[in-house]
């Protein structure tokens, strides 16, 4: 069912001219009232005005995460702070966060966006949406949340369920019938399940909607089989908007972009031309409709491919293929993004452990693990001494967890072993999870 | 039912219009809002072609008119009731509304003329209590009915409004956006320029708010309403700084 059949089955000429026009709104908002881009703009001599076609957003530069960052906490909002109504927020493992404002009618766009994708599973008022993401700065659990609430759908904030046992006690009580969250939780709740002895028959579960991590068909599959549900890929980025960016139809051909509120494209990470529908390349969204944090071809750093042509539900807008990885070497393990120079900067901050690391990411029982190998150096004094290596351990683990909230298992090793596996790099990571 | 992309406009060396894109779907009720000075006039004479542009594009109905002159806009289906309503006032009622009918009106007065009249004056029935008096000696609220009423005489499809609440008591504004609402049931789309963007966006299903020559917003009429920069585009100000309170 279509949420919003006029724009979501609206003509490519139709289409074309909204996007034309809000894009036009939209730049000459960001000239007026965001620093940064009335400054990025003069300095490359670009007039707004000048962009007469959707072509022409091609001539404009990007935005990037690094530019985002530079603006902590409101430099990019475009609207007066008493006219924001909400904030979320990356984690900042990466640097410092990126602060997302919402306006009023930000957020009603964005809870029809998410509604959208509901409806477009065959989500309806009769369900009962259980919502296993985190209510809190990020955008999962409210973004989702909001758009179950405007479909008419009961909804179940759930994401505070101490355990997946109790998740699936509310699943079993509540007689839940969609399930939005990570896809690795919904493995763990599998598991609960079984641990259990409860058959995924004894629930009304239906549906699942994931996202917010990479998951893979395979992955798609295990959950299928071991919950018994049909389960879709849904696409979202917190600096864009949350979930509702793009979503699977009932077809599961391609995710939904939703262009009456955001222009995608795709481009070469390497040397920034644009790519043909089909190739991939790393997505680049532009919005042009948001009012409080609007951003101009941003480089979201995922890869993936647009997919042209009508798809047999209806909806005229492009697609895009699933995402197949990131331009760079961004984890997203235990729900946390980071790179893996990150935890090598935390333990060549401890004293007297080589600054040589080897980083292990596996899944087991749907839970993330990273391994840390590390040697203790040998001009440590204590080198001999358990106690002490121990208390160095500790003290390394809990930098990693204060610094990054990740919970690793470090393990300490050879010097000379460690050298052989990470090479004249100094460190090494392998993703042995099979998303 | 209306598309204009990259519209430009001016008068001599003023560029009034700096690239206007806008459409109206087939019987929407679309309003442009902005503050005196915004250029809103000049879009609506551009379209009808009162005014010529100078750059962009208006299509109506597929149709390239852009450039062409007015009467042959309103030979289109597309009429114009322009701002402080310029109805003929040494002329009865009933002869401005047969002025309205010129691209219709041949010699006699034929059939379609008269349904036409009909039709106005079941719309506004004050008109046919007046018909045979001077269109001058009308109070302001029935001048607007009689401007109205002459546009829709040429039996457009599109009717481009300009600032209709002009110099009119609260209550009549009232009554004239609830005839012009109507005016969608009877198969007529509706362009209102308005600098009352309260009352515009009452009967609006979609509004553009429209700044210095260009259109810096764009949304559903409660989105406007919602919308604090509308206020802001209103009253003509803008705020300094992001954290002014």
């Amino acid at each position: 069912m279509m949420f919003d059949a006029k724009y979501e089955a609206m003509s490519r000429d139709e289409l074309a001219q909204l996007q034309i026009e809000r894009l036009q709104a939209t730049l000459r908002r960001v000239c007026r009232n965001v620093a940064f881009y009335r400054t990025l703009f003069n300095e490359r001599g670009i007039d707004v005005e000048e962009v007469r076609d959707l072509d022409a957003l091609q001539q404009l530069p990007f935005t990037t995460r690094a530019d985002l960052q530079a603006s902590y906490p409101y430099g990019m909002f475009a609207v007066p702070l008493r006219d924001i109504v909400r904030l979320h927020a990356t984690s900042g493992t990466t640097g410092r966060p990126l602060v997302v404002g919402y306006t009023r009618n930000d957020l009603d766009h964005w809870s029809g966006l998410v509604a959208r994708q509901l409806a477009g599973v065959g989500v309806d008022e009769h369900d009962f949406v259980q919502i296993a993401f985190s209510y809190s700065l990020f955008t999962g659990g409210l973004g989702f949340h909001y758009g179950a609430e405007r479909l008419g759908a009961s909804v179940i904030p759930a994401s505070n369920a101490a355990n997946s046992a109790d998740q699936i006690a509310i699943m079993r009580d509540y007689k839940t019938t969609v399930l939005a969250g990570a896809p690795s939780s919904a493995l763990v709740m599998a598991t609960a399940l079984e641990e259990l002895g409860l058959h995924p028959e004894e629930l009304q579960l239906r549906v699942g909607l994931f996202g917010a991590e990479p998951w893979s068909d395979d992955l798609r599959e295990r959950i299928e089989e071991r919950l018994h549900i049909k389960a879709f890929d849904t696409y979202g980025v917190s600096e864009i908007m949350g979930p509702g960016v793009a979503a699977e139809c009932e077809q599961r051909s391609g995710l939904h972009i939703n262009e009456d509120h955001f222009i995608a494209e795709v481009i070469d990470p390497i040397t920034l031309a644009p790519r043909q529908p089909g190739e991939e390349g790393e997505l680049v969204f532009t919005t042009i409709t948001k009012e409080g944090f609007p951003v101009i071809r941003y480089r979201t750093g995922d890869l993936a491919s647009l997919v042209e042509g009508a798809c047999p539900c209806g909806r005229t807008n492009l697609r895009m293929s699933r995402v197949k990885g990131r331009t760079d070497d961004l984890v997203i393990a235990q729900g946390v993004k980071f790179f893996p120079s990150q935890l090598r900067e935390v333990i060549m901050q401890q004293q007297w452990i080589s600054p040589h690391i080897a980083v292990i990411i596996d899944r087991k029982e749907g839970s993330d693990t990273i391994e840390v190998r590390a040697a203790v150096s040998e001009q440590a004094p204590f080198f001999d001494e358990v106690s002490k290596v121990s208390e160095l351990h500790d003290n390394a683990v809990r930098a990693l967890r204060m610094s990054l909230g990740l919970s690793v298992q470090l393990t300490f090793v050879e010097i000379a072993t460690l050298r052989r596996e990470v090479g004249s790099k100094g460190m090494r990571l392998s993703d042995r999870r099979e998303l | 039912m209306l598309r204009v992309r990259n519209l430009e406009a001016g008068y001599n060396k003023l560029k009034v219009l700096r690239g206007i894109s806008v459409h109206v779907g087939a019987q929407e009720i679309v309003t442009v809002i902005g503050a005196n000075g915004a250029g809103k006039s000049t879009f609506l004479n551009t379209v009808a072609g009162v005014q010529a542009p100078r750059a962009g594009d208006i299509e109506f109905d597929g149709q390239p008119i852009g450039g062409m002159s007015s009467f042959e806009v309103v030979a289109q289906g597309c009429a114009l009731v322009p701002e402080g309503r310029l109805v003929f006032s040494p002329l009865t009622v009933e002869e401005n509304l047969t002025l309205g009918a010129y691209t219709q009106y041949k010699q006699k007065r034929n059939a379609a003329v008269e349904r036409q009249m009909e039709r106005v004056y079941h719309l506004f029935p004050v008109l046919a209590e007046r018909k045979k008096q001077l269109a001058g000696t009308l109070s302001g609220g029935e001048q607007q009915m009689l401007a109205i009423g002459r546009a829709l005489m040429a039996n457009p499809r599109l009717i481009m409004l300009d600032e209709p609440s002009m110099g009119l008591a609260p209550l009549v504004v009232k009554s004239i956006l609830e005839t012009i609402a109507s005016l969608r049931d009877d198969g007529v789309t509706i362009l209102l320029v308005e600098q009352n963007s309260k009352a515009a966006l009452g009967i609006a299903d979609r509004g553009y708010v429209m700044e210095t020559g260009s259109i810096v917003l764009e949304g559903t009429a409660q989105e406007l309403l919602n919308n604090n920069d509308v206020q802001r585009a209103y009253l003509g100000k803008d705020y300094q700084t992001i954290d002014e309170r």
